[in-house]
């Protein structure tokens, strides 16, 4: 066991959670994170399928990366990461046709998602097949993380429930809560997100970007035209 | 290793073989060639196509029949669901092949067509244009252009008197179409129950129509207009719209004391143009556009019998 937990597998599997997380820090992916967390049970199944598809993509393209011709990496790539969302796809068919069906186009979309092309580009092309796996695992359970966080609130304040059992009691069916309408539509995951991103860079100041404008204070008497 | 003795012929069948070596001699050349070479480049290429097309067919072939069966699973179940035989431990396969029938009803005419009903899917057919009709703008409310020409109906059986019956219903919503059942008493005017199976509205809003607390809603509401005097002596139904559908989804609450709620469901709270769109196809379909014709037909079949 110690020998597959090198330091640098570990470092690969822990690092995306917080310091190095695709969503909060990289900001990928949000597209899905968007879109499918308005329950817990299907952003749980489309985090399972993500990381499965970024490991597993990941470590393909590391096993054949010495002989990828550069000028067609990309198509490689991505020919990869297709073939297995569109296994993926089918086999939530077969054996979760009910969840297949909530998350419709979003399993397919699995193939843009920034995420798993970021890491074959960034990580798979220059490390062995295992590291690569690694990553993809870490970086899966890092864009996880937010995702069912992200559930989570939306889920609970959104509908008053959590994987389906009630949680709050609704007003309408003789209860206290209130359920908010917003939480239900996909930009409230923007503001949560927000959120997300906001305190941990509260925590950790280091991932805060360097301000590339700044807006320049005009001093009275110079400038401004007439 | 393991290796069994059929590996082990096919493997020195292989060395022997001419072809093999040659391929053999072939794929080390290439990979030893640097990268950016254009043969290599198009014979990287190739050979990733054709590993990841094996995979992708080997999983859609493997897995069809499971896909398939789920599929038709899924649609048993909901109708047993509209028809409120879905019990949680009940054997679906089995309570729907004893208690429901499949039809086909020609919507012209309103009458029973030959065919295997069983094997007729209306929403393929109502895609090519051998077997649907176009529907003339002005009378397309539900806004789904093409309806397929027959249309597959559910009888639920009790021995050999029919309960119910089970009408396809689809129409446009604010995102999505909607696709689902209406479940409708032996004398085709009160409503037993609807479902939509296949929606893509705005969960929580719109998405509701598959809440099973607003589905109650519908039990024992009316679909065509009875001229009772009451309604009419109030205005609320004129005569000329005697035996047209008049089920609605209204604003709010429906007030059950007042006359004439009994064409009348809440709206969905929030989903305005979901609540539109579901008393649009529901008129639409219950209209001589759709079952009007065959519904009748039922009533008059029914009356005689009686």
């Amino acid at each position: 066991m110690n020998e597959i937990l090198t330091d640098e597998t570990k470092k690969v599997l822990t690092e995306p959670l917080v310091t190095n997380n695709p969503i909060t820090l990289q900001v990928l992916g949000i597209c899905s994170a968007l879109a499918v967390t308005s329950q817990m049970s299907t952003s749980l199944i489309m985090a399972l399928a993500l990381t499965l598809v970024t490991a597993c993509s990941s470590a393909a393209i590391s096993a054949i990366r010495n002989h990828i011709p550069s000028s067609i990496r990309i198509i490689v790539q991505m020919t990869i990461i297709a073939s297995l969302v569109i296994v993926v796809d089918q086999i939530l068919k077969a054996f979760a046709y009910d969840v297949s069906k909530q998350l419709s186009v979003f399993v397919g979309l699995i193939i843009t998602n920034c995420i798993v092309m970021g890491r074959a580009e960034a990580y798979a092309m220059k490390n062995p097949p295992l590291e690569s796996f690694m990553d993809g695992i870490g970086n899966g359970a890092g864009y996880s993380l937010i995702l069912i966080i992200v559930a989570f609130f939306r889920e609970t304040l959104g509908s008053g429930k959590l994987l389906g059992i009630e949680v709050f009691k609704l007003t309408k069916d003789g209860g206290w809560y209130d359920p908010n309408g917003l939480m239900l539509l996909p930009p409230s995951a923007f503001f949560i997100i927000g959120l997300i991103i906001w305190s941990v860079r509260q925590w950790k100041p280091a991932q805060n970007e360097t301000v590339e404008f700044k807006i320049m204070s005009i001093s009275h008497g110079e400038g401004g035209h007439h | 290793m393991l290796k069994c003795q059929y590996t082990e012929k096919l493997c020195s069948k292989l060395e022997q073989c001419e072809h093999y070596q040659k391929f053999r001699a072939y794929c080390l050349k290439v990979l030893a060639l640097s990268n950016d070479n254009l043969e290599k480049t198009i014979a990287i290429a190739v050979a990733l196509c054709l590993v990841c097309a094996v995979l992708v067919a080997f999983a859609a072939v493997a897995l069809k029949p499971l896909q398939v069966s789920n599929k038709e699973l899924d649609m048993k179940k909901n109708i047993l669901d509209v028809a409120g035989l879905l019990q949680a431990d009940s054997d679906i396969e089995k309570v729907f092949s004893s208690q429901i029938e499949a039809k086909l009803v020609d919507l012209e005419t309103g009458e029973y067509a030959e065919g295997n009903a069983n094997e007729y899917d209306q929403r393929k057919a109502a895609k090519d244009p051998a077997q649907s009709v176009a529907i003339p703008k002005d009378k397309d409310i539900a806004h789904i252009r093409v309806k397929a020409k027959l249309a597959k109906v559910y009888l639920v059986k009790d021995g050999n008197t029919t309960k119910s019956i089970i009408l396809p219903v689809s129409g446009y919503g604010l995102w999505s179409t909607l696709y689902g059942f209406l479940a409708l008493d032996a004398d085709g005017q009160t409503v037993q129950s609807i479902n939509f199976y296949d929606q893509a509205e705005t969960p929580g809003l719109g998405g509701e129509v598959v809440n099973p607390k607003w589905r109650a809603l519908w039990k024992g509401k009316k679909v065509y207009a009875e001229a009772d005097q009451a309604s009419l002596e109030k205005g609320l139904i004129g005569e000329a719209d005697k035996g047209e559908p008049a089920l609605s989804l209204i604003k709010g609450t429906v007030d059950n004391s007042k006359a004439g709620s009994q064409y009348q469901v809440d709206g969905l709270a929030g989903a305005s143009l979901t609540s539109t769109g579901v008393t649009n196809l529901v008129r639409y379909w219950m209209s001589n556009e759709g079952f009007s014709t065959y519904l009748s037909k039922v009533r008059t079949v029914a009356e005689k019998k009686s």
